[in-house]
């Protein structure tokens, strides 16, 4: 909190000048809430042809996603559909997917890291191990995405996918490594600093007293961090949770690089072959799709993907402020 | 049962800091717990070993001198592709638009909220609006740019066609639109080394009958230059590393193509590309595919976003440390860096 204003100004002039401050800085602020605004307003302006088109079933499935974008690249309608014809079901399966998968996986991973830097490792490890976490933070996701596709992906099809395997789904799709795996993986690599950060920053922030209350049961050190600590982290966990998906969910440019980038709906009932078959989530589509063209068909097609987009990262930035509420009964804040 | 003589200890540390404790009485399920711990611990390393490792070898290997000093050429050959000044031009005139906004704007964002915040409701407003602004994806942020900018009003700042469609991909357009990527990130460190500093700071500067504006101008601000330098040197790196606002608002072409005339104004009117784009259009994935360019490029980029990071860790080192309240454990990210999502 500011202190209190001062009572005594020197001059009258000097009064003004605060006062003329306070109100630039304040239409500054305004500012930002009004270029929220903007942005929803304009955005959801330019997505409507695509929605009032299509209608509900913009989110449903339907037909082939390739023949639907060549059909607007090429200005052609497809027969008995309007040009806008559009159906991104494939598109959300591939967005859930990626983005469940991963977050899941991150979620494991980032608590018994939290676990192990706030609680197991040595000073030297953990002088090593926060750059490291600092480091996966900062790596530009086109680096992620170009290792994916010269690394990550090439092994996965030589040494993890069988012939038999790609046989087995040859006439629906090609396998060729760049996949829901690959895609997940790096995803993974991707969100877990943020998660470790704030998982690690609750684990520490428990006051010692309930971790020491525990210990003077008897209880040993891992019941006592699985069973205090960690319960009392939830919110914060919950927290990192919601802050990953919001980065997985917006993620484009890595996915689209490996992904596998032909906008197909894996099918778990295909088995093990389902993690390597390709996906396309919403935030890649754009980068994949959008051409330059301002105002043409895939232009609003591409606008309503990015208002799904804006509405889900909207929807979960409260969903943000919510989890945080617990954390404040406790006193530990995120 | 559980702890390894925990009484005798006179006047030892408090139990916060048990006595060292072996896992040998622990059952076997709590073991494997603090095994894998350790697992994911090292695994982190060795990830970002191998990722460093992959980048270095790969890079090195293709990096030529030559590359930065020549332009980006068309060619099927990728001996004749040219290297990437281009990129790297294009790289520094982004990241300075971008930041000779965001960077102003960030820090008084931050202190009107921190200092003034009046009234109430409308600085807990913008304090959501700012954390919105960080979790919308950055394609979003890209096509929201777009269509903002493909405005004929905005028409002065990009390229418009004879009839009179503008195209809304330039340098400004895209630096502009980089300042929403930065301003949480400098909102949020200036923010956050407000709050660490004594309240004894203002008010002694109250004391001696100075208004706020001046108190922020004189004594604030400057007592926090090393908190709002990381957020800048934060805001910077996620500049330098987002490629869909490139890609979209920037055209990612293969070459910077000015404008007009002018010899400055022409260029930032113009479209062009960034080291992120090069990479992105010479691996497999774009049209260029020219792994060993992507590879020199990508070194070249990650070892920036490396130099940046260490300068980070400096300027929130031992000695800024100091004064950073906060437990141990939340430094492991600069001040500020929770607020970003992506």
């Amino acid at each position: 909190m500011p202190a209190a204003a001062p009572q005594y100004p020197s001059t009258q002039a000097a009064v003004r000048t605060d006062r003329r401050a306070e109100h630039m800085l304040g239409a500054l602020a305004v500012g930002v809430l009004l270029l929220i605004a903007l942005m929803l307003v304009t955005v959801a302006i330019n997505a409507w042809p695509s929605f009032s088109a299509n209608g509900l079933s913009w989110f449903g499935s339907g037909g082939n996603l390739v023949t639907q974008f060549e059909a607007m690249h090429t200005n052609i309608p497809l027969q008995g559909h309007e040009l806008l014809y559009f159906r991104a079901w494939p598109l959300i399966w591939g967005t859930l997917l990626s983005t469940v998968l991963a977050v899941a996986s991150a979620l494991v991973i980032s608590t018994l890291a939290a676990i192990f830097l706030t609680e197991f490792a040595p000073l030297s490890v953990r002088r090593v191990l926060e750059p490291v976490i600092r480091l996966l933070a900062g790596v530009p996701s086109v680096i992620y995405g170009l290792i994916g596709i010269l690394v990550i992906a090439p092994w996965i099809n030589d040494h993890l996918i069988s012939n038999p395997r790609k046989h087995s789904v040859i006439y629906v799709v090609q396998l060729n490594g760049a996949d829901l795996m690959t895609a997940t993986l790096i995803l993974t690599v991707m969100i877990l600093p943020i998660m470790v950060a704030i998982s690690a920053g609750a684990l520490a922030a428990v006051p010692s007293s309930w971790r020491e209350g525990s210990a003077a049961l008897g209880v040993n050190r891992w019941r006592t961090i699985w069973r205090v600590s960690l319960r009392a982290a939830r919110p914060a966990i919950a927290a990192g949770v919601v802050l990953a998906t919001a980065r997985a969910l917006g993620e484009a440019i890595m996915l689209a690089m490996v992904s596998g980038g032909s906008p197909f709906a894996a099918n778990p009932l295909d088995g093990l072959t389902f993690l390597f078959e390709p996906v396309q989530p919403l935030a890649a589509t754009i980068i994949k799709e959008f051409g330059g063209d301002t105002s043409g068909a895939v232009a609003h097609t591409v606008y309503a993907i990015a208002a799904v987009l804006l509405f889900s990262a909207a929807l979960l930035s409260f969903a943000g402020w919510a989890v945080k509420q617990p954390l404040k009964r406790y006193g530990i804040g995120v | 049962m559980a702890l390894a003589a925990p009484a005798a200890q006179p006047s030892g540390p408090p139990l916060a800091a048990p006595p060292r404790e072996t896992t040998a009485s622990w059952p076997l399920a709590d073991r494997v717990g603090y095994w894998l711990c350790w697992a994911t611990g090292v695994g982190l390393c060795l990830i970002a070993g191998s990722i460093v490792l992959v980048m270095f070898v790969k890079g090195v290997s293709s990096l030529r001198l030559s590359l930065f000093v020549q332009s980006p050429a068309p060619s099927l050959h990728q001996s004749q592709a040219g290297g990437f000044l281009d990129p790297i031009v294009g790289t520094l005139i982004v990241t300075a638009i971008g930041i000779a906004i965001a960077a102003p704007m960030g820090v008084a964002l931050a202190t009107w909220l921190s200092e003034y915040r009046r009234p109430a409701w409308l600085a807990r407003a913008v304090e959501s609006a700012i954390e919105m602004i960080a979790g919308v994806p950055s394609v979003v942020l890209a096509i929201f740019g777009l269509l903002l900018f493909a405005h004929g009003f905005f028409g002065f700042l990009s390229q418009s066609a004879s009839n009179g469609t503008v195209t809304g991909q330039s340098f400004l357009v895209a630096g502009v639109i980089m300042a929403l990527l930065a301003v949480p990130l400098v909102a949020g460190a200036t923010g956050e080394a407000l709050a660490q500093l004594p309240a004894r700071t203002r008010e002694a500067s109250y004391a001696l009958g100075k208004t706020r504006a001046t108190t922020i101008r004189r004594v604030l601000l400057p007592s926090i230059l090393p908190g709002i330098a990381s957020g800048v040197v934060l805001g910077m790196g996620r500049i330098i590393g987002d490629t869909a606002i490139i890609t979209i608002l920037l055209g990612a072409t293969l070459k910077n193509e000015p404008v007009g005339e002018l010899p400055i104004l022409g260029t930032l009117r113009g479209t062009g590309s960034t080291l992120t784009s090069y990479v992105y259009n010479n691996s497999p994935a774009g049209e260029g595919n020219a792994p060993q360019k992507a590879y020199a490029a990508a070194f070249v980029l990650l070892m920036i976003v490396l130099a940046l990071n260490a300068l980070v860790t400096r300027l929130t080192g031992p000695r800024a440390r100091r004064t950073d309240t906060r437990p141990r454990i939340w430094r492991l990210l600069p001040a500020g860096w929770a607020s970003w999502s992506r």
